[in-house]
């Protein structure tokens, strides 16, 4: 965990760095925006029901790209649509994250070569921090990537940020 | 009604509208006619009493490539259980064809989706616009001579 550097026997006293309680905090409550776009998208919310549960991770979907830390791309990014996933970045607080989801998201998926409509990786406008392949990925998959972006997220540091 | 019988009634109604057809040996036995009658065949076969088709199954576009577009479209009756199959072409460079939208409501977002695609212009549609495509978009994507631009608003657009 980090967390408990060093403890008190019988006090109430914990020590430990800034980072890691900063870090344990933020990577415990990866709050995701509620937000679909494809096939993807219905993975994505068997992930999120009681059958795989994302709450056991502290994720949960918020409504708003206010309230959220990581943007699931998940599905099919058209370019009408890109622009629009553009400003929703652009309105998330820092720190923020995003996973895209599944191949379309990651390079354009079935449509890297017809489809005249689709943007060819959603990383050609956005930072992405884990790409999850499949298509679409097996919530198995979806969960790994998140606990791939929790790792990354530990190892930040407040004095060095992250390269986005 | 046999397709056979609609499409002798239709010829003994709109002998200048209705061209060649094909009615056998083919799974949608179809009828050819000009363009810009069909809101009055439209009209005829929906509400003539051996006809009444009353559904639209659907309304496609065609590139028959040549400079050659066309609009397809499945008929159903609901009452008779009869279908039948109207063929609509029209020349790309005066892509021109009568709106059904005030015959079937259905036709209104799909001939917005054949005006995205193919560049078919429905005369007398309350709101021909892109549905599909962005609003700016250059271009009719299925045509079969279309080019994939470089760039769409600063992103890369091919792989």
């Amino acid at each position: 965990m980090g967390l408990l550097d060093a403890k008190f026997e019988n006090s109430n006293i914990i020590i430990t760095s800034m980072d890691s309680l900063l870090n344990w905090a933020r990577l415990s409550s990866i709050w995701g925006m509620q937000f679909g776009l494809a096939c993807c998208a219905i993975e994505m919310m068997a992930t999120g029901a009681s059958h795989y549960d994302l709450d056991r991770f502290g994720t949960f979907f918020r409504g708003t790209p206010r309230q959220s830390d990581v943007m699931i791309v998940a599905g099919t990014v058209t370019l009408k649509m890109a622009e629009r996933i553009k400003v929703l970045y652009d309105q998330m607080s820092e720190p923020r994250y995003v996973i895209s989801m599944g191949s379309c998201s990651n390079c354009g998926g079935p449509y890297w070569e017809h489809g005249y409509h689709v943007l060819k990786g959603v990383d050609r406008i956005i930072p992405v921090d884990v790409f999850v392949p499949g298509c679409p990925p097996r919530p198995e998959a979806l969960m790994e990537g998140l606990i791939k972006l929790q790792e990354k997220i530990r190892h930040e540091s407040l004095a060095k940020r992250k390269s986005a | 009604m046999i397709p056979q019988e609609i499409h002798s009634a239709l010829q003994q109604k709109f002998p200048d509208a209705v061209l060649d057809a094909k009615l056998d040996g083919v799974i949608d036995p179809f009828i050819k006619i000009v363009p810009h009658r069909i809101k009055d065949i439209a009209l005829f076969l929906r509400d003539d009493e051996r006809m009444l088709f009353d559904s639209l199954m659907c309304l496609s576009g065609i590139d028959y490539t040549g400079g050659k577009l066309g609009v397809v479209y499945h008929l159903n009756s609901t009452k008779w259980n009869h279908k039948i199959v109207l063929k609509a072409e029209v020349t790309a460079d005066n892509a021109h064809c009568q709106s059904v939208e005030a015959v079937w409501k259905t036709a209104n977002w799909h001939e917005r989706e054949a005006f995205d695609m193919y560049g078919v212009v429905f005369d007398g549609h309350p709101d021909l616009r892109r549905i599909l495509m962005p609003d700016d978009w250059d271009g009719y994507p299925l045509r079969k001579d279309y080019q994939v631009p470089e760039y769409y608003h600063g992103m890369k657009v091919p792989y």
